[in-house]
């Protein structure tokens, strides 16, 4: 990889050892891709919640902070795992809290600030068009390429970290307009409308894509979606592909004409009832006991908020059925201030802060509370959570908390 | 019997081991129980395996970015794979295999290497000159 002069003094320890391990994390994984040089970014957005962390993890970010490096562009933070105000009650432990602590530390030693969020972009700085950044968390990455027409490859927390403390990334995968054109064509039949539809619909355009290097390109829609049918769409896609970039014919900012993005050539595939019902299907248990219903993943934005307090407003769980509400801080104090955490919990939810449900040991939790039946209207939980243990079922907003009121999973 | 597969230049240390082979994907937090080193998730076709020490041999890499902490965790507790062979790494499996100096390479010239490579199969995976020798 061709370096410029002030890469080659990073690489060199000029910056310190904590730039230095930076660098050189970034050319092992330039070499792997093919990048030529490095690209400037102007933000970093690091997914680094305890459980994946671990100790090494932890203990590893601890000693790049005692280096007294700083980061050098602004640089934010993925969910946390533990909710500090809230984690005995969850079944969270003190050592679990401890790991959680120390990471905050280091982290705010080196500059970064704890939003602790994976909705940045309807709540912090969305990217701007052409913007090249290097954004964690799958649901992230996905929006900011597809919606905002930012450049990001997915960055594991390492990367987005290394990306911190360099203020660029290799340029390779999606910060190249050549990764960016299609490669796959479909075409939607019904235009979705409840945030669960638009999960659906990308779980399924993601397991038909398939690899992280396909782009799809969907033709079909007509009405423009709202951020949060986006939100759940592209984090769908990617959870159930790995894919980090969608094009929507004269949606989103790059396919204003399906010639654009190169789509011209494609053969289409249809996107059928059958396929979304396939994919459901593992998903259904009309009838069952739910243990928990789990609002999250990615975290609710104000108007999922509003909505869900609505929809609870004057009713009242059943005794043996939890509900677990995942929101950011940003969020969560708008959410205070109109009365709407006040419904969620006098109908028996508990609002979590800054954490998202998958990503605070969710093996541990549901075993310390005996939950196995989740119900979600997050078509990207349900595919998480089966290797956590849980039996993991799909539901719309309404029928979630009808569920919850009942004690039973109900249509 | 082919002698070697070459692939393209990968990230880590050359390593010898056994091979456990599935036409199946990989995440770390989807599909694993870290703390017993096994595949957790009952649809993978890996399922209750033991991934320690082993050389995995999969199609490509699926979901969120956790992984890239998780190999490093994985491997610093001894529980992890020695090396992945995909069809096709994704970003986050590469950056993880970083930190992790775990040996990983992706794109294989002769085809699908989840059906070029068996289970049982002694390999050495050689990241820095992008090739897997067959020892068997």
């Amino acid at each position: 990889m061709h370096l410029n002069n002030e890469e080659n003094a990073m690489l060199a320890g000029d910056f310190g050892p904590a730039v230095k391990w930076a660098l050189e994390h970034q050319l092992q994984v330039g070499r792997m891709f093919d990048a030529k040089d490095m690209v400037a970014v102007s933000q970093s957005h690091m997914m680094a919640d305890p459980e994946s962390l671990g100790e090494a993890g932890v203990a590893f970010t601890e000693k790049l902070a005692e280096t007294n490096t700083r980061v050098c562009i602004p640089m934010i933070t993925d969910p946390r795992g533990v909710d500090l105000e809230y984690y005995k009650p969850i079944g969270q432990t003190e050592s679990m809290a401890v790991l959680e602590r120390r990471f905050i530390a280091a982290c705010k030693k080196m500059g970064i600030t704890m939003t602790n969020t994976c909705i940045n972009y309807q709540t912090i700085m969305p990217p701007v068009f052409g913007d090249h950044v290097a954004f964690g968390d799958t649901g992230v990455v996905i929006y900011s390429n597809s919606v905002c027409g930012a450049r990001s490859n997915f960055e594991g927390g390492p990367s987005a970290l290394a990306a911190g403390l360099t203020g660029r990334t290799p340029r390779y995968g999606l910060h190249l307009d050549s990764n960016r054109r299609s490669t796959k064509r479909y075409q939607v039949a019904e235009e979705p409308n409840d945030l669960m539809d638009w999960g659906l619909l990308g779980a399924t355009i993601g397991r038909m894509a398939g690899s992280y290097w396909e782009v799809p390109v969907i033709e079909g829609i007509e009405k423009v979606p709202s951020s949060d049918q986006l939100k759940h769409f592209g984090a769908a896609m990617a959870s159930y592909g790995s894919v980090p970039l969608f094009h929507i014919v004269g949606i989103t900012p790059e396919c204003n004409k399906l010639e654009d993005v190169g789509g011209l050539s494609l053969g289409v595939k249809k996107i059928t009832d059958e396929a979304i019902r396939n994919l459901k299907e593992p998903f259904t248990a009309v009838g069952d006991p739910v243990d928990v219903v789990v609002f999250a993943a990615p975290q609710l934005s104000i108007i999922e908020m509003s909505k869900l307090a609505e929809l609870c407003n004057g009713r009242e769980r059943a005794a043996k059925t939890d509900v677990i509400v995942c929101t950011s801080a940003q969020v969560y104090a708008d959410a205070v201030s109109m009365g709407y955490v006040a419904k969620i919990e006098t109908f028996g939810g508990q609002v979590l802060v800054g954490t998202c449900f998958y990503q605070q040991y969710a093996r541990e939790i549901g075993e310390s509370n005996g939950w196995k039946r989740l119900l979600s209207n997050s078509a990207k939980i349900v595919n998480i959570l089966g290797g956590y243990g849980y039996q993991p079922s799909l539901a719309t907003m309404e029928a979630c908390i009808a569920s919850a009121e009942k004690g039973i999973i109900v249509k | 019997m082919r002698k070697e597969l070459k692939c393209h230049v990968g990230i880590g240390p050359e390593v010898r081991g056994v091979a456990l082979v599935a036409d199946d994907n990989f995440s770390a937090r989807y599909d694993l129980d870290r703390i017993n080193g096994v595949f957790s998730r009952p649809q993978h076709k890996l399922y209750g395996k033991s991934y320690k020490d082993v050389i995995l041999v999969l199609n490509t890499a699926k979901g969120g970015v956790a992984t890239a902490w998780m190999l490093y965790e994985m491997a610093s507790r001894e529980i992890a794979p020695k090396a992945i062979l995909f069809n096709n790494a994704n970003t986050i499996l590469a950056q993880g295999a970083a930190l992790a100096k775990m040996a990983m390479v992706d794109r294989f010239e002769d085809g699908d290497v989840t059906k070029l490579v068996k289970t049982g199969d002694h390999l050495i995976v050689c990241p820095d000159e992008g090739k897997v020798v067959f020892v068997n």
